[in-house]
């Protein structure tokens, strides 16, 4: 009885399937509708031995913003001959694990975040000893040299926050909003701070749930509804920018929004004013120089910033006059 | 507020009582006062009140109507979810995976369509036929193995979680769907799953209409059909409700397949209201759901609950969590007022229903 029942599931699916797929094509949109254009870039291929290197990010599953660093990680591995093993866990003892993991496997080379400095200590000092290079990348600004790393690639997270504030008093704000999607990440609060302090207007702070969309919906909705002073969104991630647009139609509030990070529509956002503009730290980027210079280091004894220094990746500004440069590179997921 | 009328059906219908009602002396009855407090949903239903009435006094935002429509959209987001999830634990069993469920159908409808160039609603149905499929595998292999809910959902909750994100990832080439928006019946789809319409000047979500709408359903389903005996029964002792004719399999099953029917609907509102949906989404709304249902009434262990009872307690989520912004307390302590709000209505809730059924 049950085979007959899932028997005619599956031909319910089948059919439904082929009627569908002969009589309601959409006529806008859709995969047909996208370019096919050659997918990311490629520089060639390093004839150097084949090494093996570990990335290990804090990253919440399922992110796009992760899943950009990563296509940069991949790029480069692509050009330098490496094998690229990815791995990630938000909670900072998994993460330290999964360094020992790496270590235990004895790779070439770890690209490592350090979200959590302190919890990262002690596998780095076991890396080192063990030989084998860390470069740091996206969290930990503050502390990769103290935990030994070879060199760091990112954004000053508070620096990005002070800029962003400052080009909103260019834009004559006077009371922003400042959306955090995940209680308590070191990086999202920084930015917070960076913003009130560079910026010169009122700066308030509210936290959604980051994987519930309709709930986030309606939390800037309440927020505006209770503050009709709020003339400024600022969201700390793409999706959140574009959910607080729809809030603030629901509000019947005239605040303006502005975001951290890019993803494809976003940038589409900034191209027709909805969103006024976003700050890039250019995800792929960390990627690929955090793999790329474990090559570097390992081929001709290289490092950025002479070890001393971090490489800053952003803070990039993307507004309507630039968007549709960024826009092709944002369709493919890279930017 | 029209909570009073929503509370009127299930008290004006009590659990059938025997044939007769002649009064032998054996028994006295109790005042209506009391037999009223005595019902699940009524604790809920004044913790839910008292929250309210909190908030109306503590947050002057919330005196507001597009304020209210704001906290019922959030409640019914939660709510419609809720109602499902409750049957079902009223049926004796529930389900982990119900939270990214949603996110597997608004994945599957958006894929399907933008991949093949495809009518939305092509999408939309290709995603309810998985969701009542999901269902169905949840509850029979419950019923099959006898293996407790909480591990086969669990699996169930992992495997959605990582299929989510790795489909996702191997079809479109990133961790989130297309923007469907610009395709055909996109517009006609969220008229029906995401639209709004206007009452008095305030602007009401369509998903507090069907929240209402289910409620009523289910309400009237559990207390007036043989299928609502039928869920008690299963929930109260499986083998004694096998014994007397019930069947256990198809109940318990259908009770899965209507989780993953409001995921369905719930995902459809997510995918046309916000166009693309990212794969990592949902995780963590089961234990909202589970809650809402628990505070309204439901017991973890089945067999006793109402439909009516989650409305409430999905509306002290939406009205909690929002009240606090309206509020405008310190943002830091969000969580931990969460908490304390929850709790204080659950007291609420437990000192109504001790005192009413003490002698």
């Amino acid at each position: 009885m049950h085979r007959n029942h899932r028997a005619a599931a599956l031909a319910a699916t089948v059919l439904a399937g082929t009627l569908l797929a002969a009589g309601c094509s959409s006529s806008s949109g859709g995969k047909q509708s996208e370019d096919n254009s050659a997918d990311g870039a490629s520089a060639g291929k390093a004839s150097t031995p084949r090494m093996t290197i570990a990335m290990i990010t804090h990253a919440e599953p399922g992110d796009t913003f992760w899943d950009i660093v990563r296509k940069g990680a991949q790029a480069a591995a692509a050009k330098d001959n490496i094998k690229l093993v990815y791995s990630a866990d938000p909670s900072a003892g998994a993460q330290a694990n999964l360094v020992q993991n790496a270590i235990d496997q004895k790779v070439d080379g770890i690209a490592l975040t350090a979200a959590k400095p302190d919890a990262m200590k002690a596998v780095v000092a076991k890396a080192e000893k063990a030989g084998i290079p860390v470069t740091g990348f996206n969290s930990g600004l503050d502390d990769w040299k103290q935990l030994g790393m070879l060199e760091y690639f990112g954004q000053d997270e508070n620096i990005a926050g002070q800029a962003f504030g400052e080009r909103l008093n260019t834009l004559g704000a006077k009371h922003a909003l400042c959306v955090v999607q995940s209680q308590g990440q070191v990086a999202l609060e920084s930015r917070c701070a960076g913003l009130a302090k560079g910026f010169k207007g009122k700066t308030d702070k509210i936290y959604v749930t980051g994987t519930d969309m309709p709930s986030v919906k309606s939390t800037i909705t309440a927020k505006l509804q209770q503050d009709s002073s709020i003339d400024q969104v600022v969201t700390l991630g793409a999706p959140f920018a574009l959910t607080a647009v729809q809030s603030i139609k629901d509000a019947g509030s005239k605040a303006e929004v502005a975001t951290f990070d890019l993803n494809k529509d976003l940038v589409a956002a900034v191209q027709n004013g909805s969103v006024e503009f976003a700050v890039d730290q250019q995800p792929y980027l960390q990627g690929y120089l955090a793999v790329d210079a474990l090559w570097l280091y390992k081929n001709n004894g290289n490092a950025s910033g002479g070890g001393t220094a971090p490489v800053l990746t952003g803070p990039a500004f993307i507004t309507k006059d630039n968007a549709d440069t960024v826009a092709a590179f944002a369709a493919k997921g890279t930017r | 507020m029209g909570m009073t009328q929503h509370a009127e059906p299930a008290v004006s219908s009590p659990p059938a009582s025997g044939p007769g009602k002649v009064k032998d002396g054996r028994t006295s009855e109790r005042p209506l006062a009391l037999r009223l407090l005595a019902r699940p949903e009524v604790g809920v239903f004044l913790g839910a009140v008292a929250v309210w009435v909190f908030f109306l006094i503590a947050a002057p935002p919330v005196r507001d109507g597009s304020s209210m429509a704001n906290i019922l959209y959030q409640s019914s987001t939660i709510g419609i979810m809720a109602l499902p999830v409750a049957l079902l634990m009223i049926g004796g069993e529930f389900d982990l995976s119900a939270g990214v469920a949603v996110i597997t159908s608004a994945l599957t409808a958006s894929m399907f369509a933008f991949q093949l160039t495809l009518n939305v609603w092509a999408g939309v149905v290709v995603a309810l036929l998985v969701s009542l499929a999901i269902g169905f595998l949840n509850g029979w292999l419950v019923v099959r193995t006898g293996l407790p809910s909480f591990l086969i959902t669990l699996g169930t909750f992992l495997i959605l979680q990582g299929v989510n994100l790795a489909v996702t990832k191997l079809v479109t080439g990133n961790v989130a769907t297309d923007d469907i928006s610009t395709m055909d019946g996109f517009d006609q789809a969220k008229k029906v799953f995401g639209s709004s319409f206007d009452v008095g000047g305030v602007q009401i979500k369509i998903t507090i209409v069907y929240w209402l709408v289910f409620a009523a359903i289910a309400t009237w389903v559990l207390l007036r059909t043989k299928y609502g005996n039928w869920i008690f029964a299963v929930g109260g002792n499986k083998d004694s409700a096998r014994a007397v004719g019930v069947p256990v399999t198809f109940t318990k099953i259908s009770l899965f397949m209507l989780v993953g029917f409001a995921a369905w609907f719930v995902g459809m509102h997510n995918l046309f209201s916000f166009n693309t949906v990212q794969s990592g989404e949902g995780v963590g709304q089961e234990l909202i759901y589970i809650s809402a249902a628990v505070i309204g009434g439901c017991l973890l262990t089945g067999g006793a609950g109402s439909a009516i009872g989650p409305v409430f307690g999905a509306f002290m989520f939406g009205m909690v969590q929002q009240g606090i912004v309206y509020a405008n307390w310190n943002p830091d302590w969000f969580k931990a007022f969460l908490g304390v709000m929850l709790l204080g209505a659950v007291l609420i809730n437990l000192w109504v229903s001790r005192t009413a059924t003490r002698r």
